[in-house]
């Protein structure tokens, strides 16, 4: 959660300014005061700004981000990591940049999920100007260089965002190999981009679109793909949505792992709630909790010496970060807990699998 | 020492403590209607406090995320604008508008936002520029060893002689229990130097010098502590009476003097509210046998015994960082500042339909009071106003 962003390094002139501003600043940095005219002048905390929405489905929303400093240019096919404000949290969430690169401004193309914290926010009613944050572009979901002379993109739902980002990237470059999209949604409204990519694919006589209708024509089987596709073993694959597709992708490719690549978008796992839990201390101790201990008794009991103070949920002496899964406040039987959490471990009991972080 | 947490456990004990040994107030504190209470009662006051504290965890949201960025916005403002007068200070209209804007920033800083941020009031907004672990105030004093005296000892050992060093801060004779020595003759003295130097006595507060003396603290663990006290003194003093003075070059003189008095502002009303918040007539001292099988209940009554709230505006809230609410502050030290007034209500509700004391009052007579107190206690037979 409170990974620092290293920017560029800067020249000499620069660096001795800094010091000097940092001796007027301190405790805080100059660029806390600076965010007060601009957030987004930051070295340390990379920001961007809502500049922009579009409504691309009845659930789906693209939102144009202009980065703050410190951004580094994203290969197509890569995803963000995004920090919203949600009812005043901080929420993390992670969506594909479905900007072409080498553009100024970001896009990513978020669709609700129903019963979701972040994604109805950001769909449907996240304010333009809305300062988020975010974290360097990473993923390995490319286009290979120099980019294959055959395409196979198989999606389905929002797996379409990587695919867009990496047409959008071929067709600005004007270098649109041989490409076949098939792109699964349950109604041709609920596709995705639907009329940027029909339109590509009436100016680029390389892309061929192949859109399957769930809804009326069934879900797509792979083996279809001998006849809709016949060379589709000649070309390189890229497959990204459901679960479900991307295990069948798996054993359809076999015979050539190597030509497969796979953009999973499934949200963290949560296990059941309930009490009691095996939790790993860091690399010191894995330890079954029952319902009725704190994570600090437990450790304790093993041997650990843990950060303590009040033992009553106050002062928060006895924090450490949660790196997996879930904690029960012990207090009220509220199960919580993200990746990155701190955690009172004084009031927190386990709740099914977690991982603790343990500072040195 | 440890404090037993029984609440998970829906109150079942093998013992249940008479009803006058439920609370163990110093003999001269008063404290009558706290014996009064039977063990169920104190229980059931507990849950009742819970469920306000559940209501306004449930409620927690944007607006209060909201408010601190508002006030940490316009602390920075007032601090920018404050020093940006002082370089004009030879002016003596600005330098009087900027050392009373650097002022209030600096009172801000200390108390609405860097005490409250440091309780971890608003660690659920998970924003890790505005977090317990990470904020650093603009004091003499290192957050470190503040979060370890004043969140996990002040707080847990509210108000209990020998255990809460709050109680007198090592320098002052502040109850009757302690024992009277002629050192104690200068205890107004030694009160209005505190006051004036009130952030070098935070920051020195954690060394526990007294225990090292005593020998029940390890010499190398506070001049580690020391070296760290050391860093962060370094950087407020270059920043505050070096770098920023010399900025001004020939007119360096307003400057120095402007942050001078601004954190002398700061030190004289922040020792004042903060007295103010244990030490008037009705507040309670305990025994360390107090502590002994302490349960919720209990702690929350001590909590509230301990403390006395200081009425007022808005205005006059947000300077004393709600502390003012002192009360609520010990039952919910970990509730978003800004909730402390509409829970106040309720919390002087329950205090009267248990029949408890609500130790409240103006700033001019909570304080006279104090300074009456550490008058008194200078003397060997000071005997408190009943």
């Amino acid at each position: 959660m409170f990974s620092t962003v290293t920017a560029r390094r800067p020249g000499r002139l620069t660096a001795a300014v800094s010091v000097l501003t940092a001796r007027l600043t301190t405790p805080l940095l100059p660029e806390d005061y600076l965010a007060l005219a601009n957030p987004l002048w930051s070295t340390t905390a990379l920001r961007g700004k809502v500049v922009g929405r579009r409504e691309e489905t009845a659930r789906a929303t693209t939102l144009r981000i202009r980065p703050g400093r410190g951004w580094t240019p994203h290969l197509a096919g890569q995803y963000v990591r995004i920090g919203v404000d949600v009812d005043g949290v901080r929420q993390w969430r992670t969506y594909t940049l479905t900007s072409p690169e080498g553009s100024r401004e970001l896009s990513i193309t978020v669709q609700a999920q129903p019963g979701g914290t972040v994604s109805p926010y950001l769909a449907h009613e996240m304010p333009v100007g809305t300062i988020v944050h975010l974290e360097p572009p990473a993923g390995d979901f490319v286009l290979p260089g120099p980019t294959p002379t055959r395409l196979l993109m198989i999606t389905g739902g929002s797996g379409i965002t990587p695919a867009m980002a990496m047409l959008r990237t071929l067709a600005a470059e004007g270098s649109l190999p041989d490409v076949v999209m098939v792109h699964s949604a349950p109604t041709p409204d609920d596709v995705i981009f639907g009329a940027e990519l029909r339109e590509l694919a009436r100016t680029h006589p390389g892309l061929r679109l192949i859109e399957r209708h769930t809804d009326t024509e069934g879900l797509l089987e792979l083996a279809e793909l001998d006849r809709i596709c016949p060379d589709w073993a000649d070309r390189e694959a890229f497959v990204c949505g459901p679960a479900g597709l991307l295990d069948a992708a798996e054993l359809h490719w076999t015979a050539r792992p190597d030509r497969l690549h796979r953009e999973r978008f499934t949200p963290p796992a949560r296990t059941p709630g309930g009490s009691g839990g095996t939790v790993a201390y860091g690399d010191a101790a894995t330890l079954s909790v029952d319902g009725d201990s704190s994570l600090l008794e437990a450790g304790e009991a093993a041997g650990l010496t843990l950060p303590s103070g009040c033992r009553m949920g106050i002062c928060f002496g006895c924090v450490l970060p949660l790196r997996d899964g879930q904690v029960r406040d012990l207090r009220t039987g509220q199960v919580h807990g993200e990746p990155g959490d701190l955690v009172q471990t004084c009031i927190s009991g386990a709740s099914g699998a977690a991982r603790l972080d343990l500072q040195n | 020492m440890t404090i037993t947490m029984p609440a998970r456990d829906a109150g079942t004990r093998a013992v249940v403590p008479s009803p006058a040994e439920s609370m163990h107030p110093v003999a001269s504190t008063p404290a009558p209607e706290a014996c009064g209470l039977t063990a169920e009662q104190i229980e059931e006051f507990g849950r009742r406090l819970d469920a306000v504290r559940e209501r306004i965890l449930a409620e927690r949201g944007a607006s209060d995320a909201a408010y601190i960025r508002k006030v940490i916005r316009t602390q920075r403002l007032l601090e920018i604008g404050g020093r940006a007068l002082l370089f004009a200070g030879i002016l003596p209209p600005a330098w009087i508008a900027g050392t009373a804007m650097l002022s209030v920033a600096k009172i801000l800083e200390n108390m609405e936002i860097g005490h409250n941020v440091m309780h971890g009031q608003w660690d659920w907004m998970r924003d890790p520029k505005i977090h317990s672990s990470t904020w650093e105030w603009d004091l003499v004093s290192s957050s470190q060893d503040w979060k370890h005296s004043h969140n996990y000892e002040h707080h847990t050992y509210t108000n209990v002689l020998g255990k809460d060093r709050d109680v007198g801060y090592g320098l002052l004779r502040i109850s009757e229990e302690q024992p009277w020595r002629p050192y104690y003759l200068g205890n107004s003295v030694y009160n209005i130097l505190l006051s004036l130097f009130f952030q070098w006595g935070v920051s020195l507060h954690d060394l526990q010098y007294e225990r090292v003396i005593a020998g029940e603290k390890s010499r190398s663990e506070a001049w580690t502590q020391l070296k760290r006290i050391g860093r962060k003194i370094r950087r407020q003093v270059l920043k505050d009476y070096v770098v920023f003075p010399a900025l001004a070059g020939p007119f360096f003189l307003p400057v120095l003097l402007g942050n001078l008095t601004a954190n002398t502002v700061r030190n004289i009303w922040s020792h004042a509210v903060i007295f103010c918040g244990h030490f008037p007539d009705g507040t309670v001292v305990f025994t360390e046998d107090q502590l002994e099988g302490e349960t919720r209940g209990q702690w929350y009554l001590r909590q509230m015994l301990g403390s006395a709230n200081l009425e007022g505006g808005e205005l006059f809230h947000l300077m004393t960082g709600q502390l003012s609410f002192q009360i609520e502050h010990h039952l919910f030290p970990d509730l978003p500042s800004n909730r402390y007034a509409e829970v106040s209500t309720e919390v002087k509700a329950l205090c009267e339909e248990f029949g408890l004391p609500y130790t409240s009052g103006g700033l001019g007579r909570q304080y006279f009071q104090v300074l009456r107190k550490i008058q008194r206690l200078s003397l060997p037979k000071g005997r408190i106003a009943a």
